[in-house]
């Protein structure tokens, strides 16, 4: 045997990684770091926004209800004089624990639905498949009501219906990726090596499709800061005495009618500054993993 | 054009870079290269040298990161540099075209051919029912048959030749003075890339457009061009007349590349192939001295510190400071090998009738039919066939990754395989592992190195611990990788890296057979040697049997000791190597080895395969190969399908015409064939 024919050098293996890649190519998007700025700065309100709020969100001074706009309410008071600004500011506590644990439930579920059906493939696929189509043709404010009647109302409930009403959509995304990566000959490598099918999918199959349920998830996270504040003002998600945005808009959207525009607004403008926050960097997540 | 400049092409001292990372990396360093009026010039070299970046240069087509950093490049006397948009546009349009490799890439797949060619004449300015004449004047002219239907086809409806018949139909619709082929027949197979390569030849002699012919196949170039060019990091390192090239080269390099091909039937009881140590510089390198220098075993200080000029040698040029000694180069590994006798035992593997039949759009499609071998411990069957011979399938089914139909049966070592991989044992499962041919898509990306490696171990091996840790270095020795190589992903490994990762990981469990799908069909000519090389060792060190798949049938014949030739599904010549080579052959093994353009010969004997492989779902009745058959002999091969006869012992064919006819029809080729 010679020992001359060996590759004595190789390619320096000194470039970066194909996580690092993407890290620098999402700090070098402006859009990424844009939203990313706007979520960070909700994140900030709701984890220290009470220590420094002009007034308690939660302390009603009705001689001073539905105060207009002024140095000393910037925002405004509400129907029982509560600070706008103050419960504007803290109100993004609820729906930022609520919105990222439904998306987690959803993406937990639908990643090991899509790597069951994507694998299987055939009559297993075929079964599931139809039961989630069936699913994700009925409203979720139907499926929240069914829930409520048979759960009650909790930020459990929320989380549950949310996230199991968004996981046959993050199923789809991750069944068609697994379906390209099952053709792949490293799947039939692992089959040569007799090993057991939950390997095959988690160790082998879902590290290569991660980037797709990553970009999923952030785009789903969006939608799910829309549907708790739905479901809020709707009356079956967050409940009273919460400052949450969603709920104060539907106890106050009644006074629009007064002319007492500020009890709504700020709120509403709230609820879209973040989940236009959270599509924008989702928006950069997507172009990081497909440039 | 009214007056033709002496040269079709010039490149005077042209430089071209890729800005990557922020810096400009040299690709071509200040190439000079002239190819005359009517002139056919061959471009050769391994992947990476910058081929395709002259051709892209040539018509300005670079990357966006690309940039001409100095130097000239003059079309047919025009300065190609000076031309603003709308001049390099008709330039483009109207003197030089180019064919590239995909053809399918080439075409618009949601345009009919007919309006993707009527297009390129009604931009000339000629329109409606001339334009249309026109087109189907040029279908002919690339020996089209029935070029009014092909007019109404999609490109998805045609085969990989065709399509790149209408490609070049397409390039040549302007009459261009100037033709670029970058590996045209590259991906064809060699049945198809014979008749394209005859089409090309013979349009030579119609038209009068000098050709630069971009390739790596050097067998290729040899047959097609009048002078080549050996392209090393950028740099034109020789050139001269082919056959002053090929036959005579004066640069260590280009010697070292023609010692990596398996020629005149060399087998591997006969020595092993010569290999190119090292690598190609990356882009943009800094290259003191010769560029080849650190692979070369004839380099001297000198080598290292000056920069060679391209001596003139009386109408060849060579970069070596010491040309004249170029083909004293040694060899960078040894030729010798331990040819251990081997003892005639039992086949390890015997396949009895093994069918396979898919069903596709309710008819029957029979991928594999009725086929039946045997092999024994440390031997080696090749099969070969074009693509959709049901090769890949074959192997498959011995893989049990597709259940058989039902009937065949598989034997291992005296015991039955069970069809399913599921219902084998552990042991068989480990006894039959593959070497894919796509390293890319049989190396699971996630991973690391050692995870890839250890993983098989511990599976295969059933190794924990220190032994999968001894084991695991062991393995990693015997092919030739070392301990860095473990740490990183498969991404960040050459070709030729992965491949061994591949290897290593399917011997892991000290397997039996393996089954080899054209291992190096990606891969360069000097890593394809080092890989076949390996393989070789290995079968003689471990008593190893191999299936191995290839279309290169020089490669085939390097490693095979038995070989089976399929079409359609069915066995049509299964016999020892050297009788399968050597002939009396069937007519069908007749023509695929007349097909492979060699460089040992000028002219070979010419048997071209009209037509196209016919559909699975509907194979010709009688013999399947009736229909495109150069020996067919009537009505019988029309109606009864030949058995597959036992002509001599161990060789059987299955031709009507009995052996001692088809010995008598194919003598002439036989002798020219080299033993």
């Amino acid at each position: 045997m010679s020992a001359t024919d060996s590759p004595a050098t190789s390619p320096a293996p000194g470039r970066r990684g194909p996580t690092a890649e993407v890290f620098f190519s999402l700090l070098r998007s402006g859009t990424f770091l844009t939203g990313l700025g706007i979520v960070l700065f909700w994140i900030a309100c709701a984890l220290f926004g009470e220590h420094f709020v002009p007034y308690d969100p939660l302390a009603d001074d009705i001689i001073n209800a539905l105060a207009s706009p002024s140095a000393e309410h910037w925002f405004g008071t509400d129907q029982i004089g509560r600070d706008v600004f103050s419960r504007v500011i803290v109100g993004s506590r609820d729906i930022l624990t609520v919105a990222p644990l439904a998306t987690l439930l959803a993406t937990v579920a639908g990643t090991a639905l899509g790597l069951f059906t994507g694998y299987f493939r055939g009559i297993v696929d075929d079964v599931i498949s139809r039961i989630l189509e069936a699913f994700m043709a009925i409203p979720v404010v139907i499926v929240a009501l069914l829930a409520i009647v048979a759960l009650g109302t909790s930020k459990t409930t929320v989380i549950v219906v949310i996230g199991l009403s968004f996981a046959p959509i993050i199923a789809r995304t991750v069944r068609s990726a697994v379906l390209a990566e099952r053709e792949l000959d490293y799947v039939a490598a692992a089959q040569l090596r007799h090993e057991s099918a939950l390997h095959t999918m988690f160790v082998e199959i879902l590290p290569n499709v991660i980037p797709p349920i990553l970009v999923e998830t952030t785009v789903r996270l969006g939608y799910a800061i829309f549907a708790v504040a739905t479901l809020s003002f709707m009356g079956f998600g967050i409940q009273p005495p919460s400052p949450d945005w969603g709920l104060s808009i539907s106890s106050n959207y009644g006074m629009i009618g007064g002319g007492f525009w500020w009890t709504v607004l700020f709120d509403a403008l709230a609820i879209a500054s973040l989940v236009i926050g959270v599509n924008l960097a989702a928006d950069g997540v997507h172009g990081a993993f497909n440039d | 054009m009214t007056e033709k400049a002496a040269n079709a092409l010039e490149l005077s001292d042209l430089s071209v870079a890729y800005r990557v990372g922020g810096r400009n990396r040299a690709v071509l360093r200040n190439l000079n290269l002239t190819i005359g009026q009517g002139e056919a010039y061959g471009l050769v070299g391994e992947s990476g040298c910058g081929k395709s970046t002259v051709a892209l240069s040539v018509v300005r087509y670079l990357p966006r990161n690309g940039s001409i950093t100095g130097g000239a490049i003059s079309l047919d006397g025009q300065d190609v540099m000076k031309l603003d948009g709308e001049a390099l546009r008709r330039a483009r349009a109207e003197s030089v075209s180019m064919v590239y490799q995909d053809p399918g890439k080439a075409l618009n797949p949601s345009l009919r051919i007919g309006r993707q060619l009527t297009e390129i004449f009604e931009l000339g300015g000629i329109s409606g029912q001339a334009a249309s004449e026109r087109a189907i004047a040029m279908l002919n002219r690339v020996r089209i048959s029935d070029p009014a239907s092909v007019m109404q086809r999609y490109p998805h409806q045609l085969s990989g030749g065709m399509q790149q018949r209408v490609a070049i139909a397409m390039a040549l619709a302007n009459d261009p003075t100037m033709l670029i082929l970058d590996e045209p027949t590259t991906g064809l197979d060699a049945t198809v890339e014979a008749e394209v390569l005859d089409l090309i030849a013979l349009l030579r002699q119609e038209l009068s457009a000098s050709i630069l012919f971009i390739s790596h196949n050097l067998a290729v170039v040899s047959k097609m061009c009048d002078r080549v060019g050996v392209l090393y990091a950028g740099m034109l390192v020789e050139e001269g007349s082919t056959q002053d090239v090929f036959n005579d080269p004066r640069h260590p390099y280009t010697v070292a590349l023609l010692r990596c091909l398996p020629r005149g039937g060399q087998r591997k009881d006969q020595g092993r192939l010569d290999t190119i140590p090292g690598f190609l510089p990356g882009i943009g390198a800094d290259i003191k001295g010769c560029a080849f220098a650190d692979r070369c075993a004839l380099a001297t200080d000198r080598c290292r510190t000056e920069l060679p000029p391209l001596y003139n040698l009386g109408g060849r040029l060579s970069r070596c400071h010491y040309h004249e000694q170029a083909q004293a180069l040694p060899r960078a590994t040894p030729s010798d090998v331990a040819a251990a006798a081997k003892a005639k035992s039992e086949p390890v593997l015997h396949v009895e009738g093994l069918n396979k039949t898919y069903t596709s759009h309710g008819h029957a499609l029979r991928a594999v039919k009725d086929v039946s071998v045997s092999l024994r411990p440390g031997e080696t069957l090749g099969l070969v066939g074009e693509s959709g011979s049901g090769k890949t399938t074959f192997a498959r089914l011995l893989l049990g990754l597709v259940p058989p139909d039902e009937g065949g049966s598989i034997g291992l070592e005296g015991k039955a395989l069970a069809p399913r991989l599921d219902s084998r044992t552990d042991d068989q499962i480990k006894a039959m592992q593959i070497v894919f041919q796509n390293p890319d898509s049989a190396l699971n990306r996630s991973h690391s190195i050692r995870h890839l490696i250890s993983r098989a171990l511990k599976r295969l091996a059933g190794l924990r611990g220190a032994a999968l840790q001894a084991r695991l270095d062991e393995l990693v020795r015997s092919v030739r990788l070392t301990d860095r190589h473990l740490a990183v992903k498969p991404r960040q490994l050459s070709g030729g890296l992965k491949q061994r990762v591949a290897i290593a990981r399917a011997f892991a469990g000290e397997p039996r057979i393996v089954v080899c799908d054209e291992p190096t069909s990606a891969l360069d000519v000097s890593v394809q040697a080092a890989i076949l090389n390996l393989l070789a060792d290995l079968q003689s060190k471990e008593d190893v049997s191999y299936i191995f798949i290839s279309h290169d049938l020089g490669v085939v014949r390097y490693l095979s000791d038995q070989i089976a030739v399929l079409y359609l599904g069915r066995i049509m010549e299964l016999g020892p190597s050297e009788a399968v080579f050597s002939g009396p052959h069937h007519p069908y093994t007749e023509a695929l080895l007349s097909a492979v353009p060699k460089l040992d010969q000028t002219e070979t004997s010419r048997i071209r395969l009209g037509g196209e492989i016919p559909s699975a779902t509907h194979p010709p009745p009688g013999c399947v190969f009736q229909t495109r058959c150069p020996r067919k002999i009537g009505a019988i091969c029309e109606t009864h399908e030949p058995p597959l006869i036992e002509a001599q012992p161990g060789h059987s064919i299955r031709c009507h015409l009995p052996y001692a006819e088809l010995a008598r029809l194919q003598k002439p080729a036989m002798q020219a064939e080299p033993a």
